[in-house]
Formats: C-alpha cells, sequence, structure tokens
C-alpha cells in the first residue's frame, strides 16, 4: 500500500463530517495489563471524532491486504498531546501481533473516524457503561463526553482476568460508581458482568445502558435492558474489510418497526446499535441464560420501545434507514468541535504534535447528501486478525 | 524501456498524456473503473474524494426484489486476498433507481449499472426497468457471482445459458452490455464467444474465483455459505491470463479487466493482456482513496515511461527477442 508521507492527511478537509485518511505519528506505545494502547498524532481525526467511533489502520503483516478497525479509546483536544487519539488493542492475530511491533515515531497509515457513535442523551439521566474485556476502550471516550455534559456515569467492567481490566484507575475516575467482574475472581466480583448487571442498574439508577464488549456479552445485556424496558446502546463486532460501507461484509440483522429484519452495515449504521433491535436470533452470537426479551419474528416487531427518544441519534434514524429521503432533521449533524489549541508550549516542540491545521467548518451532513442519510460509521471490531 | 516499440524516445509531462479509452462505444475519460460489489452505490466513497473522477462507476448489482443476502460470517483475510460470501445483499432495480441513480446522476458520474438474477427472466425484467431513465451509461451483466444460492450451475459456467441471459437483456436495451465472467470454467474463451454472439458488446474479466476456508481449531468454515469468491492480488495472476486469452482470440471485443488491481503497475499490465479499462475492487476496502490515487498515478507513469496515448498499451505484449 503506498504510504504517504508523515502528517499527510487526505479527503475533504473542509467537510468536518468526513472521515479522512492521515499519516500519523506514534506517539505513546505502551503495554498495559494483557493489552497495548498506541496513542497516534491524528489532530484531523482527533477534531471530528465523537464517542463510539472507530479507525481503521493499515498493517503490514505477511499478505494482509485490510485495515484493521479499533475503536477510539479516547481523544485529547487540548493541552501538550493536543491533536492525539488512543487506540486499545490485544494481541491476538498477524495485524494486531505487527502493531505491538510498532515503534514511538512510526507512522501508521489511519483512516477516521468512521462509524456511527453513541447517541448522547438529551435530558438529564443517569447512564450506566458496561464494558467487557478491551470493549472498555470507547467506554472511556464516551464517559468523558457523559461527565462533560454534567450526566452521571456508573462503570461496570468485566473480564477473563485481572490483567484484562484495562486501567481500572481510569474506570474509577471516570465514574460515581466502578464494579469490576474477574471470570477467576482475580479482581473484583468473582463471574460475569451480567451476574450483577442488575445491581449496577439500581445502583445508577440507570435510564441508559451503553455497552462494548464480547457479542455474546452484548447480547446478554441487550436483552436484560429490553426485558426491564431500559434504552441500550451497543457497539457491536462483525467482520469488516472495508470499514467505510462499500463491501457488506459486517452487517448485523436489525428488526424495524414493521417486524422485519434487514441486515444492516455495522461500520456505516453502526457500530453503534440499538441492542433491543438486533435481532440476535438470526446471529451466531451466543445464547445466554435466561429469557429471551426480544421478540422472535411471530411477535411482529421489536417489542415496545423503552422510552429513547431522549437519545439524540436514536432508531427515527436507524428505522427510515439509509433510503430514508425527508428524514435530515433527525440526524444530528456533528456538533462544531473545539479547535485544537495547546496549551502548553511543549506541544509545539515536538514536531507533529505542533502542526495543526485550520479548523475545520463543520456543516450540516453534506457527506451523503440529501437523500442518502446513510449513517457513515461502525462498530467496535476487535477481531482475530 | 528503449525496447518497448510503443513508448515514445522522450520522456512526456504528465498533461501531454491522454488517459481516454473506451469500452465499445462507452467513452471514458480515463481507464479506472470501481468494480462491482466493491464500490456500494458510491456515495460512500465519495465522502472521501469525488467519485466523478473515475473513468466509471460500476455500481453493485442489483436484483428485481430487494435481497438481505447471506448471514455473517461474510468475509475471510487469506494470503494477499479475501474471500466474501455476501449473497447480492441489494435494494432491488426500483429502488437502485429511485435513490442511487439519482444520487449518481447529480455528481455526473457515469455509471455502469450491474444487474444479476436467479432467472434469465430476472436479468431481463432488471434490464426492462432500467431501460427509461437517463444517467445510465451502460450495463454490465453480473453472470458469475458465485454466492448466491441457485439451484444447479452458475450462468456463467455454461456457454447456453450465459447466452440466453446476454439475448434476453440485448432485447431490452441499446445501452453498451458488458458480460461479467467467471475463470471457474474449463475454458473461458469458448463462453466468451457464446456471450458476444448473443450480443454483448463487451466482457468483464474476471469475476472472483471460488474458494474456502477453514478454522483448524473449531473446525467451522470461515464462511456461513463455506464457499465464497476469492478476490484481491492473489487472483490477479488469473485475470491478467483470462484477459490476454480472451483477447487473443477475440482482439475486437473490449475487455473491462479485473481483479487484485491495486497499483499503476497493475492497472498496465492488464492493457497489455489486452484489456481497455480496469475495475479495481477489493484495494478500495483497504483504501478508500485508491480510485483517485491510482488515476494520477497511471498518467504519471504514462509521461514517465513515454506514453502518450493509453490506448496505444492495450493489447501490446513484447516478445522475447531470442528462439527465433
Amino acid at each position: 500500500m503506498a504510504r504517504f508521507p508523515i502528517g499527510q492527511v487526505r479527503g475533504r478537509l473542509d467537510d468536518a463530517t468526513t472521515p479522512v485518511g492521515a499519516s500519523c505519528e506514534v506517539v505513546v506505545r505502551r503495554r498495559e495489563g494483557a493489552y497495548w494502547l498506541l496513542t497516534m498524532a491524528a489532530p484531523e481525526i482527533a477534531r471530528r471524532a465523537q464517542p463510539g467511533q472507530f479507525v481503521s489502520i493499515a498493517v503490514e503483516s505477511r499478505g494482509a491486504l485490510l485495515r484493521r478497525p479499533f475503536s477510539i479509546a479516547k481523544v485529547t483536544r487540548r493541552g501538550a498531546v493536543a491533536g492525539t487519539i488512543d487506540v486499545i488493542f490485544d494481541d491476538h492475530g498477524p495485524g494486531t501481533n505487527w502493531l505491538t511491533r510498532v515503534q514511538l515515531h512510526d507512522t501508521l497509515d489511519v483512516i477516521g473516524p468512521l462509524g456511527r457513535g453513541f447517541p448522547l442523551p438529551q435530558r438529564k439521566v443517569a447512564c450506566l457503561l458496561v464494558g467487557g474485556g478491551y470493549g472498555v476502550a470507547p467506554l472511556f471516550f464516551l464517559a468523558r463526553a457523559l461527565s462533560d455534559s454534567g450526566l452521571r456515569v456508573d462503570m461496570l467492567v468485566g473480564a477473563a482476568t485481572a490483567d484484562r481490566i484495562h486501567d481500572a484507575i481510569e474506570t474509577k475516575s471516570l465514574s460515581v460508581s466502578a464494579t469490576f467482574t474477574t471470570e477467576d475472581g482475580s479482581y473484583g466480583h468473582q463471574g460475569r458482568v451480567t451476574d450483577v448487571l442488575d445491581e449496577a442498574i439500581e445502583r445508577a439508577g440507570a435510564g441508559v445502558v451503553y455497552a462494548c464488549g464480547p457479542n455474546a456479552m452484548l447480547r446478554a445485556v441487550s436483552e436484560r435492558c429490553a426485558q426491564r424496558g431500559i434504552p441500550v446502546q451497543i457497539s457491536l463486532e462483525e467482520r469488516m474489510a472495508c470499514g467505510t460501507g462499500v463491501c457488506f461484509t459486517c452487517v448485523v440483522p436489525m428488526r424495524g418497526r414493521d417486524g422485519e429484519v434487514v441486515h444492516r452495515r455495522s461500520c456505516i449504521d453502526g457500530p453503534v446499535v440499538n441492542g433491543a433491535h438486533v435481532a440476535w436470533e438470526r446471529t451466531r452470537f451466543g445464547v445466554p441464560s435466561g429469557t429471551v426479551a426480544v421478540a422472535d419474528e411471530s411477535h411482529g416487531g421489536h417489542p415496545a420501545d423503552p422510552q429513547d427518544d431522549f437519545l439524540d441519534a436514536d432508531e427515527t434514524k436507524l428505522d427510515a434507514g439509509q433510503d430514508a429521503t425527508d428524514n435530515s432533521a433527525a440526524v444530528d449533524g456533528p456538533a462544531a468541535l473545539p479547535p485544537m489549541i495547546p496549551e502548553s508550549p511543549r506541544a509545539t516542540r515536538r514536531g507533529v504534535l505542533g502542526k495543526f491545521g485550520p479548523s475545520a467548518t463543520p456543516k450540516p451532513d453534506s457527506t451523503l447528501d440529501s437523500d442518502r442519510r446513510d449513517h457513515p460509521d461502525a462498530g467496535d471490531p476487535r477481531r482475530d486478525r | 524501456m528503449i525496447d518497448d516499440p510503443v513508448a515514445d524516445t522522450a520522456t512526456l509531462q504528465p498533461s501531454e498524456v491522454s488517459l481516454a479509452t473506451s469500452l465499445a462505444s462507452l467513452q471514458l475519460s480515463n481507464p479506472v473503473l470501481s468494480a462491482s460489489g466493491c464500490f456500494a452505490s458510491g456515495a460512500e466513497i465519495n465522502r472521501f474524494y469525488d467519485v466523478g473522477e473515475l473513468g466509471a462507476i460500476v455500481v453493485k448489482s442489483m436484483t428485481l426484489a430487494p435481497r438481505q443476502g447471506l448471514p455473517t460470517p461474510r468475509m475471510a483475510e487469506t494470503p494477499s486476498g479475501m474471500l466474501n460470501a455476501i449473497g447480492l445483499q441489494n435494494p432491488g432495480v426500483d429502488e437502485w433507481i429511485e435513490h442511487d441513480l439519482q444520487w449518481l446522476r447529480r455528481h455526473g458520474a457515469t455509471v455502469v449499472a450491474s444487474i444479476a438474477g436467479s432467472s434469465v427472466e430476472e436479468f431481463r425484467e432488471v434490464a426492462r426497468r432500467l431501460k427509461p431513465h437517463d444517467g445510465i451509461h451502460a450495463l454490465e451483466v453480473n453472470l458469475s457471482c458465485p454466492n448466491v444460492e441457485h439451484r444447479g450451475l452458475v450462468f456463467a459456467c455454461s456457454t447456453d445459458e450465459s447466452a440466453r441471459v446476454i439475448a434476453a437483456v440485448r432485447r431490452e436495451t441499446t445501452l453498451p452490455l458488458l458480460a461479467k465472467l467467471t475463470s471457474d470454467v474449463t475454458e473461458i474463451v469458448s463462453i466468451a464467444r457464446s456471450v458476444v454472439d448473443a450480443g454483448a458488446d463487451g466482457l468483464t474479466l474476471i469475476n472472483t474465483l471460488l474458494g474456502m476456508a477453514i478454522d483448524p481449531v473449531s473446525g467451522q468454515p470461515e464462511l456461513f455459505n463455506q464457499y465464497g469468491g476469492l478476490s484481491g492480488p492473489a487472483i490477479r495472476p488469473v485475470a491478467v491470463r483470462n484477459v490476454h486469452q480472451v483477447h487473443q482470440a477475440l482482439p475486437n471485443v473490449p475487455i473491462l479487466g479485473c481483479g487484485g488491481v491495486a497499483t499503476v503497475e497493475d492497472i498496465v499490465q492488464f492493457l497489455r493482456a489486452g484489456a481497455s479499462a480496469v475495475s479495481v475492487g477489493t484495494a478500495t476496502f483497504a483504501d478508500p482513496f485508491i480510485g483517485q490515487r491510482l488515476v494520477d498515478d497511471l498518467r504519471r507513469w504514462m509521461a514517465r515511461y513515454g506514453h502518450r496515448r493509453l490506448t496505444d498499451l492495450i493489447g501490446r505484449v513484447t516478445p522475447f527477442g531470442h528462439g527465433g
């Protein structure tokens, strides 16, 4: 793959609603427990990113053609490392293994931000964030955004073992209460997040649940929330080739109001979707114990919706679908993004970190045009490659 | 390059190079097209650059009724390639006309509508519904998609069935008509001949090759559909061979080369083998900017090697000088 020079950015730089391609310098590379953390200088991506969106990174492992998708775990728009993004990943395939061997100051070829992020509440409501393994990555970004909006955030994080609980300290600092579970009991409660989900919902007084993690966990969380009538937004993972909406490999079966199941691209209609509307029985994702709350086809539709119209970018968009012609009002134009201004002179000492393009002017979605309100975006692709 | 009989002696400026080419009566400003099924509707990639810059957009195959396609997993990465089994997910021809075509028209794209079906009648009906609409510049008939569940053979594996589809579509359109063939046949030239005799104006060579991958630990196929289409640089030599073989047999039939195009050198290989233009497929998955970049790179490559007109390269394979 042709690589462009460090710091180069391609794309529609005058349109902040579009993803860009950027050559990004690695400024932090760190082992964190069982996972890896990379911080990249990506001012144009940082400027545009919303919680729940992802980036796709070109890898150079032998014979690998395709980019690897990663949720954005953090964006830094101010201070010494303004214009950077963080990703967290597990070394579990040739592509991610190649990424663990990237060195400081190497450049990575990154496309982003991609996908539909988490819809944020438009009224005051307590939020419970449920993460599994490195699925907590986008929840850190989300937790900051929710806290900045003055909302209560509680977190429930589970993993197989203690070293797979990513950054417990940060988790605690971002939340009113943080609950941890490990399957071997090496940290927090022994068991899974679903074992303590009800308690966590009660403690938080949660009016909405956001989740990201293994698909079996997302299914269990979604079905429990649907039973309880709590809106649930999840960041899904499905095998993805392009991340930009053109390959149709990453689809998720979603049930519309009429009960019809349609395949939505998790890269552009997701990765964040309404967990209560996923037709889980049509997926290969683990069958959880307990009652299935999501209607099967004989019910002729998804269950009565929890009152979730306070979420700013919710199902009205998804159900109207990519072909809707008149739902422009329902589409949240990205909020104006803060300019990235280095607070510290240190920022300008480092070449790449000191470079900031002109502030992009967000405009109403001109990306996909008036009658094609596709939701460019995708889920949290965390697969073994 | 000095030995190359088609190269001018002097190096040119990129502005002196003509990338114009054609596929039958379809005139193209440059030979870089999207490949069907690898560019969705056009709007997705238009977020990255103006897709009107491409020679043409070959859209995702459309069928008569909407199709949801196959369950996942639909994709598996393989060495220098990937397998896919999508099952022709598409909104159906009527929806495509109402939305996608209007979008493409507004963006000034040269549009090649790819049509698919599970019966001769379905192909014919899709072509019939496209007929009254402006903004479609050519049809590509997807005879060879191996993913769709279809009792019996894929159309493109039979000379008679391929010819029946092309003849039926030919009766419904006056647009340039391309038949997209698979290499998964005993002898592609006879299939090519049959579709040309049935009325095809040109050929798209080749579709994906049928493949399979199995998870060694779980024992499960990597794809829900078990088998899927192999694409990417892994198939490029097969595609170049097919183009060359058919061009040798049918030198007057224009060919849209397709299969693993990722670099300007790949494009030139296809042109020399006998293609008049190329479709870029899997490379778009790895790099959404690839189409735009290839147009630029091609102009520079031709200038560097002293080729003034792209069409001069078509079918120009230089023989070895010895052995005579």
